[in-house]
Formats: C-alpha cells, sequence, structure tokens
C-alpha cells in the first residue's frame, strides 16, 4: 500500500518535523524541540496535534442505526444526546477490542473517530450490522486537529466565538471562514482541549492561527508520552483483540444498562467477567528508580514468579519518572503491591500505581 | 590529555596515559533526542572492543553504548545516571560515561579523527 499523507504533510516538513511511518502514514514523531519540550508546552499553554489520519466516520439513518451500532458498540446509543460524545469501543464475538474510539450522536446520525491503523477492518466490521437504508462515509476530505492545554480555551474562543461553552466530551457547528466546522471539547492528553474536524482546504489557515498565539505543534512522541501519563490506552499496545473490557479496566465505558441488559458482542462472555472479575488486569505501574520499562517488560512478583507484562512505558516528562502500564494477574493489582521488572535481564524494583500518573484538568 | 578520537558507532575516545574517556558524540545525542536514562558500567568491568558496555535511553527507545576499545573499567560516570538530561546539554565535556584502562594503544590509533568523523556522519545521516 502506498504511504499516506495527512493535507498538512508540507506544514509540518516545513516546521521541522521528523517523519515516521505510523499507520500507514508519514506522520511527524517530533518537530524541533523535541519530545520533552513539546510535552512541557502542552503541559503549560497550548499544542496542537494533526490527527487527520484517524478516520472520521460518518453514519446516518433512522432508529434502525442505533439498534445496529449497539450490536457492536456496547454504548448507550439510544440515550445519547445530540452532540455529546462517548468512549467506547467495537467488540467481537468473544468480547474482545477490535478498536476503540469516540461516538458522537450527530443531528442525523453518529460520527465515529477511529484508529488510523484499524479504520479499515472497523468499516468492514461495522458494515455486518447495517442494512441497506443506513448511509455511511469514511470522510477524507476533513482533516482533525486537536489543541490541547490550558491555554486551549482562551486561544479558540478568539477565534471561534462560542467553543468556551462546551463541557467535556460534547461538541457543536461552528463557522469558520465561511464553512462550517465541527468542534468537541475532548482530547488524549489529559489536558482541557478541543478537537476541531475542518475541511482540508481550510487547515492550514488554522494552524497558522494557532501558531501566532505560541500553540507548538506536537509529534507522536509527544502524544504518546502525555496519554500513558493521563493513563489513556493506545490501541495496538495496550488494547487488541484479545484483550476484553474488564481486563483493560475499561468497564466504566459499558453503559450501565447495556451492561444489565447485554444484546452485544461478546455480551455473554463479558457478562461473567463483571461477576466474577477477570484473570489478569492492566494496571499503571511505577518503577522505583529511573530505569524505563517499555513494552513487552516481563513483570515479576516479589518472589519471583512471572505475573505479567508491561504494554507500554516511556519516562513521563511531567511525573518527572519513569511511568508504564501493564497486564499482572489480578491477585497483583492493587496499588501499592511491589512488584519487579526485568531490563535487559536484571530485575528493578517497582509498584502498581494508581492511574493516571497525571491529574486530569477536565471543564465538566 | 590527546586529542578526541571517534568510532562508527558514535562514540569518542580522549586518552590519558593508558586511561581512556569514552562518550556519546553530539551527533548521537541529537539523532538520540532527550535523554531519560542512563546506566553506566561498574569499576572492574572488563571490555572487549566494540562490545556492549553502557546503555543509555531518550524518550523515544533504548540503545546500547559500545566501548571503541577494549580494556578494564575505572570508573563509571554516575553524575549522568543521576541526571541522564546532562548528556544533552554537555555531551563531549563533563557527561562523559566510563573511564578505562586500555590494553592496547593501536585501537585508539585506528579510530576516527574528529574531521574524518564529521565526514562520515554527513555520509552516513540517518
Amino acid at each position: 500500500m502506498e504511504v499516506q499523507k495527512t493535507a498538512l504533510y508540507n506544514y509540518h516538513k516545513n516546521l521541522g518535523a521528523k517523519f515516521v511511518p505510523f499507520a500507514g502514514y508519514e506522520m511527524p514523531i517530533q518537530y524541533k524541540d523535541g519530545i520533552v519540550k513539546e510535552h512541557i508546552s502542552t503541559r503549560t499553554h497550548a499544542g496542537f496535534f494533526d490527527v487527520s489520519h484517524m478516520g472520521q466516520f460518518f453514519l446516518e439513518g433512522d432508529e434502525t442505526l442505533i439498534v445496529s451500532l449497539e450490536k457492536i458498540i456496547p454504548a448507550d446509543l439510544k440515550n445519547l444526546k445530540v452532540n455529546h460524545s462517548k468512549y467506547s469501543f467495537l467488540l467481537n464475538n468473544e468480547g474482545g477490542i477490535i478498536d476503540d474510539l469516540i461516538i458522537t450522536r450527530t443531528e442525523k446520525g453518529f460520527c465515529i473517530i477511529l484508529n488510523a491503523a484499524c479504520k479499515e477492518n472497523d468499516i468492514k466490521q461495522i458494515s455486518q450490522f447495517l442494512n441497506k437504508d443506513h448511509k455511511h462515509l469514511l470522510n477524507n476530505d476533513l482533516s482533525l486537529i486537536a489543541l490541547q492545554g490550558p491555554k486551549s480555551v482562551e486561544i479558540l474562543e478568539k477565534l471561534i466565538p462560542g467553543v468556551a461553552n462546551l463541557k467535556f466530551m460534547t461538541g457543536s457547528n461552528f463557522e469558520y471562514e465561511g464553512e462550517k466546522l465541527y468542534v468537541t471539547r475532548s482530547g488524549y492528553t489529559g489536558e482541557d482541549g478541543f478537537e476541531i474536524s475542518i475541511s482540508n482546504t481550510k487547515v492550514e489557515k488554522l494552524i497558522d492561527y494557532l501558531i501566532s498565539n505560541e500553540v507548538k505543534p506536537i509529534g507522536l512522541g509527544a502524544r504518546d508520552t502525555l496519554r500513558l501519563e493521563a493513563g489513556l490506552c493506545l490501541y495496538g499496545h495496550d488494547l487488541n483483540e484479545k484483550i476484553n473490557p474488564v481486563e483493560a479496566n475499561l468497564k466504566w465505558a459499558i453503559a450501565k444498562k447495556r451492561k444489565e441488559v447485554g444484546g452485544f458482542n461478546g455480551w455473554e462472555k463479558i457478562k461473567n467477567l463483571l461477576a466474577n472479575g477477570s484473570e489478569k488486569i492492566r494496571v499503571g505501574i511505577k518503577p522505583d528508580g529511573k530505569v524505563i520499562a517499555r513494552e513487552n517488560t516481563k513483570i515479576f512478583s516479589s518472589d519471583n514468579n512471572e505475573i505479567g507484562f508491561v504494554t507500554s512505558g516511556t519516562f513521563g516528562p511531567s511525573v518527572n519518572a519513569p511511568v508504564a502500564m501493564g497486564y499482572v494477574k489480578s491477585e497483583f493489582s492493587e496499588i501499592g503491591t511491589s512488584i519487579q521488572l526485568e531490563v535487559r535481564g536484571k530485575k528493578y524494583g517497582g509498584k502498581i500505581s494508581e492511574l493516571p500518573f497525571y491529574k486530569k484538568s477536565y471543564v465538566k | 590529555m590527546s586529542e578526541k578520537k571517534f568510532s562508527k558507532k558514535h562514540e569518542w575516545v580522549s586518552l590519558d596515559g593508558d586511561v581512556a574517556t569514552v562518550g556519546i558524540t553530539k551527533h548521537a545525542t541529537e539523532m538520540l533526542g532527550d535523554i531519560v536514562f542512563v546506566e553506566v558500567p561498574d569499576a572492574g568491568k572488563a571490555v572487549e572492543k566494540e562490545g556492549q558496555a553502557a546503555v543509555v535511553e531518550s524518550t523515544k527507545a533504548a540503545s546500547d553504548v559500545y566501548s571503541p576499545i577494549s580494556g578494564e573499567i575505572t570508573e563509571g560516570n554516575k553524575a549522568i545516571a543521576d541526571d541522564p538530561g546532562s548528556v544533552n546539554s554537555d555531551p563531549e565535556g563533563a557527561s562523559w560515561f566510563f573511564k578505562l584502562k586500555i590494553k592496547d594503544k593501536g585501537e585508539y590509533d585506528s579510530l576516527m579523527s574528529k574531521d574524518e568523523y564529521d565526514k562520515f556522519c554527513k555520509e552516513n545521516p540517518s
């Protein structure tokens, strides 16, 4: 498959981006400042992220569309209000996570933001449940820009009046440059901020404005350190088709009503796990020293039995210490449990830690 | 202290009598990005030329640091293990990685000069 580029590719290049192949796209991993400075400037001021590689999948239909989507998504879509968003997943028959996503109710149906690496398969999986009256479109004419950090609201409100009134996980249509754009108050960094769905033809102009307000471009490198500090999962690392929401410690994301009534893929299995717990569970991990426990690091109990593995690990610039997430046998998941991490053949001490590592500051 | 010599794996070496000081080059730190973890060898450890001797990690990935010269470690720089970020600010000065007592000065002589190394980096961009 040919490597794809977002509408901002040349813009990134001019900003001094270093590119890496990611999910079939050439994406900036960092810019001139480097990962730590990009991370800190997002937490202290604001940063923008080009996340246009993610799928913006629009669905239209009558109430039968809700019935169809609820078979594969365990959110309460029936009671989701227009312009409100939920974090959820696509589930397979075993209750495994095909992808994690944000679904927003629109006037005519739903918009689902899908991970870039999964989007084609996701659409195939969703389509199995659709009927011929349900219209759907993966809109590649739109860019998606995340603006994240404490100054985001002040900066975007000057350009697009009204965005300051949005609460976390809600959105609305706005006018910009004579075109409609859709803004949600959301993000994946643990900071207040917005995600802006804007046409490819207008996106450069928006970025010009952000840069003139000292908003720094942020690459995938800092996106990873930010989301990990915020305790958020990265699909393909912390989540995959063999992991279910109970194991992933994401049962909060299954709607209460759906937990009781079911009617979605893998419910039998998930119902059982909800009642009895899972064998392994996702936890936060803090190494005691400076050693970084990266993905696939083996986790041992204090008496040297192998009890799990790391799925994401890095240095957290705001925590100023290494941080990680991984899966351990449930009996070792209590906060504060001492563990050992095997890095380059040597065992280093660590502890099961609360998530997030960095306190979120969403505007609710 | 002798002039610095350089390896293809982006380490530098300077020599004082039969004790060599080894670090990673400025070019290496620019490729690595923000350094967040360093592990240096303990005194007494024997290392071979091009053998793994230390570890450096940036926010992106972990990399081995090789000794461009064989010998016995006399000291690891604990200061950089305590403050890994200092490697970014002064890689070819205070932030050396380890010192070792060398066996064969010929290994030092065969490394690249500053000019040769700069040329090597230009021809092998990464």
